[in-house]
């Protein structure tokens, strides 16, 4: 494929029906009220000339290049702020307009270097292509230094390690600035001074990296010359070449244009038709690919017989057939349940479901589980229980519609960055925000953002709070009885039941900490304010009652009729890339794909008659459970793909006494990971770069993962399970990642209408996609629930077992920022080290004074579990009493410090309440160095 | 420390805390359910067998869970 160059509509898409004619230069055309006469004019095939428009930002009116006449209006109105109105004629090619643009051109040119040649947007400047449409052929006052006063000495910040800002080339159309300000939403740029003097700003006047930038990149894909450029393409040059693929970071799954100059890759640009992003990015997708071609990367297989052995690089034939010879030894030896597997959210869905396949059919039982298990399986409970399937109900375009939104224990600006920008686009308009969390989050209070009620809840006490806003919405009478009546069932016994005076917001409160009457407030906005959206993280799943939260959440929702249609739903924002995914294609140990369980007997047919093997009937070990069951010696050998368990799940030091006590570990991974280190055997994976498949997104659409390259390791990863699985004496045996594809819809109801070609012509699908729905369902439950009648389901609050005492006296939550992703392992291998080099610990500058902690000090972390040592961050965003750090850095390891404990219902960790003691220390004591001792010990 | 409590013990008494608030054989038949939806073959072998050996720590709805469960109920 070539360049592909999307079209610039010069303003945004208005809704409504075409019901406005006009004619441009002759042509009619019809097109929604309020839309521009620009746009109108690009959708009747003409271009008019512009500079200070683009499609992704509301009109400027600044460049005067896109004047237009019309007939029987006055003047030469600017086409990008002029709406049109039925039966206009518009002319765009007159001789008088030909000279007003050129009179322009001529302005700007005489500021601006004539380098083209050597210009690194040379043949991508819209400068440049506007002095050939305006037909350019000289300046009247000179160019350069000829012309007098002019911008071409002005300085170059290159200060952030992506892009270079080169303020001689600015035409100071403010398309950054108001990229930044609508797009993005973080106002860090602005225009200094006036007339002359006026140029772009990163915040008070500093470098980009020095001000509020968050580096997403939004402000250079809007500006249309060289100013704002990435560094690779200063670097390497223009590309030649683009792939449309989607973004293996976060769960919002942006889809990209991955642009090559031959198979080198230059840059990630968002793809404006992509339907989770519409052209926008983060910091991650559009910049942090570097890591895909790090040299830390395995290429070839590699085994050993002991982990204390040093690794040895084998051919693939030896590494399959020492893995398969092992695992068969070890099942003849200890029985067909004593291995297992753990697929991996940020692999294609196709390769999860050969895994999950692999583990059911060859090894023969249900040891299947994935990272989801420590993320959002809570939701999986929790959604099936209510509305009968797991997964959020809109689709991200939603939050467009709501009046009220409700985020719980989610920090989008950080974990959902491309997301957030619409939810703060939608805030700005008018909508309410009530914030439950016991951080102050970004979103709290932001430009042009402040949250109506920001309950700072004490960690641990999510379900206090949501029984609170149930128990005003039922006894005020707030409920939406006819809703309720028509679409749910068991309504009064729970009404009756959340009723009760232990669920009142004054009980509440002495719970949770937030006062009833904010309590009353902020449930009496949700219930009335019109449409109520609730957006939710794993400050809602990573609790012991992570799932009757989720249920707490649904049945808040559906009380007051807040499922079903646009603005509304129940909203799980996914951690990685594929969790939905990696969940929908059967990964969880009771579960086939499609979230039915192994147990139905129909449903395993389906899969015993296709792959020709009886299966287990009865679930299978869940992640936790395969650490017991190793420590305690019946569980002797595991496949992992793609996950760092040793350093991604909690209580590490029993993760790794369970690892080191398996017969056999397999891990499937681009790097020497925290896991790889108690593995025998590694298969090295191929960076989403190289795959072809698919990945689901929060909002279950379906996108495509093209490969931009050849797998560097020479297989891609679903073939390896294959010839793994056949060595093992199973036939498996795929041509392509689309025929997996193809068996997934074949058996599987939601994916029925789901296959290459369909996404390759549609763009993207959300499931359910099938004979009803052949392009997908954006929004879940409009007409029933997946179950029929919602279900109320009374939700007890049960205090955690882990509370703060004299001896760990602070509660410890952890959690993510912007710059890195999840272990770490891919971001900490770009340049977004530049953000975050070191996990941090923040806390209360009371907590901190009281025990003479100042910013910055090293201090020691300890829990009932384990110690770690990091830097303070004071910050009053957390409340006296609460701490928080990220688990991004192995070197600090967090999770030595959080515990066993888990939800009750699907044993996901409690990662958020773990009651710890902070102290100075000067003893810079490394996780990663003492557990690597430990595992000295273990391996000799 | 819970950390000395047999896993099994722990997982089943997180369960059962959650229905406390219920009738007791309704809670009892709730707890078995998601038992058998969720728990490997090799765990309830293990919650019988503290049963059996007289559930030392093990809530008493668990015990009756994993009763009514190797019962068939």
């Amino acid at each position: 494929m070539s360049l592909l160059r999307e079209p610039d509509f010069g303003t945004p898409a208005r809704e409504g029906a075409a019901t406005v004619e006009l004619t441009v230069d002759g042509i009619a055309v019809a097109v929604a009220p309020g839309t521009s006469v620009m746009r109108a004019a690009k959708q009747a095939g003409v271009d008019i000339p512009k500079l200070c428009a683009t499609d992704s930002l509301e009109a400027f009116g600044s460049c005067r290049l896109c004047v237009v006449e019309i007939d029987g209006a006055r003047g030469t109105p600017a086409s990008c702020t002029t709406p049109v109105s039925d039966g206009m004629a518009v002319r765009t090619q007159t001789e008088k307009l030909g000279r007003l643009r050129r009179g322009v051109m001529e302005l700007y040119i005489s500021d601006h270097p004539l380098d083209c040649l050597t210009c690194s947007a040379n043949g991508d400047c819209e400068l440049q292509d506007m002095a050939g449409v305006t037909g350019l052929r000289e300046v009247r006052y000179g160019s350069g230094v000829d012309a007098g006063a002019n911008h071409l000495d002005a300085p170059k910040d290159t200060s952030n390690p992506y892009f270079d800002f080169d303020a001689s080339k600015c035409i100071v159309c403010s398309r950054c600035v108001r990229a930044c300000d609508e797009v993005q939403g973080t106002f860090a740029l602005t225009i200094d001074g006036r007339g002359f003097d006026s140029k772009v700003a990163a915040g008070a006047g500093g470098s980009f990296m020095e001000s509020d930038c968050v580096s997403c990149g939004a402000c250079v894909q809007a500006c249309p010359t060289a100013t704002l450029q990435e560094r690779s393409v200063v670097e390497l040059g223009m590309p030649t070449r683009s792939v449309v693929t989607t973004c293996a970071y976060c769960g919002v799954g942006c889809s990209f244009k991955a642009e090559l100059r031959g198979d080198e890759l230059v840059r990630m640009v968002p793809y404006k038709d992509g339907g989770a992003n519409e052209g926008h990015s983060c910091v991650k997708g559009r910049f942090a690919f570097g890591y895909a071609d790090h040299p830390d990367r395995v290429l070839a297989p590699m085994v050993r017989d002991s982990i204390a052995d040093p690794w040895r690089e084998v051919s693939w034939e030896e590494a399959i057939g020492f893995t398969a010879r092992r695992l068969r030894e070890i099942q003849a030896e200890h029985g067909v349940g004593s291995i297992g597997g753990i697929t991996s959210s940020r692999t294609t869905n196709e390769e999860v479901y050969v895994v999950q396949k692999m583990v059911r059919a060859v090894f023969g039982n249900n040891n299947v589980d994935t990272c989801a298990r420590v993320c959002h399986s809570p939701t999986g409970y929790g959604l099936k229980q209510t509305f009968g399937t797991s997964a959020g109900t809109q689709d991200f375009r939603s939050v467009a519609r709501s009046d009220v939104i409700l985020v719980i224990g989610a920090n989008p600006t950080d974990a959902h960055p491309v997301f957030a920008s619409r939810m703060k686009r939608r805030l700005r308009e008018g909508a309410k925000l009530i914030v439950i969390d016991p951080r102050r989050i970004s979103l709290v209070r932001s430009p042009h953002i402040e949250a109506a009620h920001h309950l700072q809840l004490a960690p641990g006490t999510n379900v206090a709070v949501v029984n609170a806003f149930s128990h005003v919405v039922v006894t005020e009478g707030l409920a939406d009885r006819e809703f309720v009546a028509q679409r749910c069932e068991g309504y009064e016994e729970w009404a009756e039941f959340i009723a009760g005076e232990e669920h009142s917001p004054e009980a509440a409160e002495e719970i949770t900490g937030v006062p009833a009457a904010e309590l009353r407030a902020a449930a009496r906005l949700y219930a009335t304010g019109g449409n109520g959206a609730i957006y939710y993280g794993l400050g809602v799943t990573e609790h012991s009652q992570g799932s009757t939260m989720v249920m707490g959440m649904a049945n808040l929702a559906m009380a007051t009729g807040n499922i079903g249609r646009d603005g509304v739903g129940v909203n799980p924002l996914r951690g990685q890339n594929n969790v939905q995914g990696s969940c929908d294609m059967g990964s969880f140990p009771h579960e086939l794909p499609g979230y039915r369980h192994v147990g139905d007997d129909d449903v395993r047919g389906i899969y015993e008659h296709l792959w020709g093997v009886d299966l287990q009937d009865e679930p299978g070990l869940r992640i936790p459970n395969m650490f017991d069951a190793a420590t305690e010696g019946s569980f002797r050998a595991l496949f992992v793909q793609g996950e760092d368990i040793a350093q991604s799940d909690p209580n590490t030091q029993h993760v790794h006494a369970a690892l080191a006590a398996l017969d056999l570990l397999v891990v499937q991974d681009l790097f020497v990971n925290e896991t790889a280190k108690f593995a025998h055997v590694l298969l090295p994976g191929t960076s989403f770069l190289e795959k072809d498949g698919t990945f689901t997104n929060a909002e279950r659409r379906i996108n495509r993962v093209r490969p931009v390259m050849r797998p560097r390791t020479g297989k891609h990863e679903w073939e390896i399970v294959c010839e793994l699985s056949q060595a093992m004496g199973y036939p498996m045996h795929y041509e392509s990642s689309a025929q997996i594809m193809d068996e997934i819809a074949l058996t599987t109801p939601t994916f029925a209408g789901v296959s290459f070609e369909h996404l390759d012509r549609v763009g993207s699908v959300q499931w359910p996609c099938n004979e009803a729905a052949p392009n997908g369902t954006p929004i879940m439950h409009q007409d029933g629930f997946v179950r029929g009648l919602g279900r109320f389901v009374e939700t007890v609050y049960v205090p955690t077992s882990e509370r703060s005492t004299r001896k760990f006296p602070l509660i410890l939550t952890t959690g993510r920022i912007l710059s890195q992703y999840n272990v770490g392992a891919q971001t900490r291998r770009t340049a977004n080290v530049a953000w975050h080099p070191e996990d941090l610990l923040e806390l209360h500058p009371h907590d901190a004074e009281v025990r003479g902690i100042r910013d910055g000090d090293l201090v020691a972390l300890s829990s009932r579990v384990g110690r770690t040592t990091l830097r303070a961050l004071l910050s009053d965003r957390m409340p006296v009493g609460v701490c928080y750090t990220t688990f991004h850095h192995p070197v600090t390891g967090a999770n030595v410090i959080t515990t066993e404990n888990s939800d009750w219902a699907t044993n996901c960790p409690e990662y958020k309440v773990t009651a710890v003691q902070v102290a100075l220390t000067t003893e810079q004591a490394s996780v990663r160095e003492e557990l690597a001792r430990d595992r000295t010990r273990v391996g000799s | 420390m819970t950390a000395t409590v047999p896993a099994t013990v722990r997982l089943a008494n997180e369960i059962a805390v959650q229905f406390h608030h219920r009738d007791p054989d309704a809670a009892a038949a709730e707890i078995a359910t998601h038992l058998r939806s969720f728990w490997e073959p090799r765990m309830l072998t293990a919650l019988y067998a503290h049963v059996d050996a007289g559930g030392d720590g093990l809530d008493d709805l668990a015990v009756a869970a994993a009763r009514r469960l190797r019962a068939g109920g």
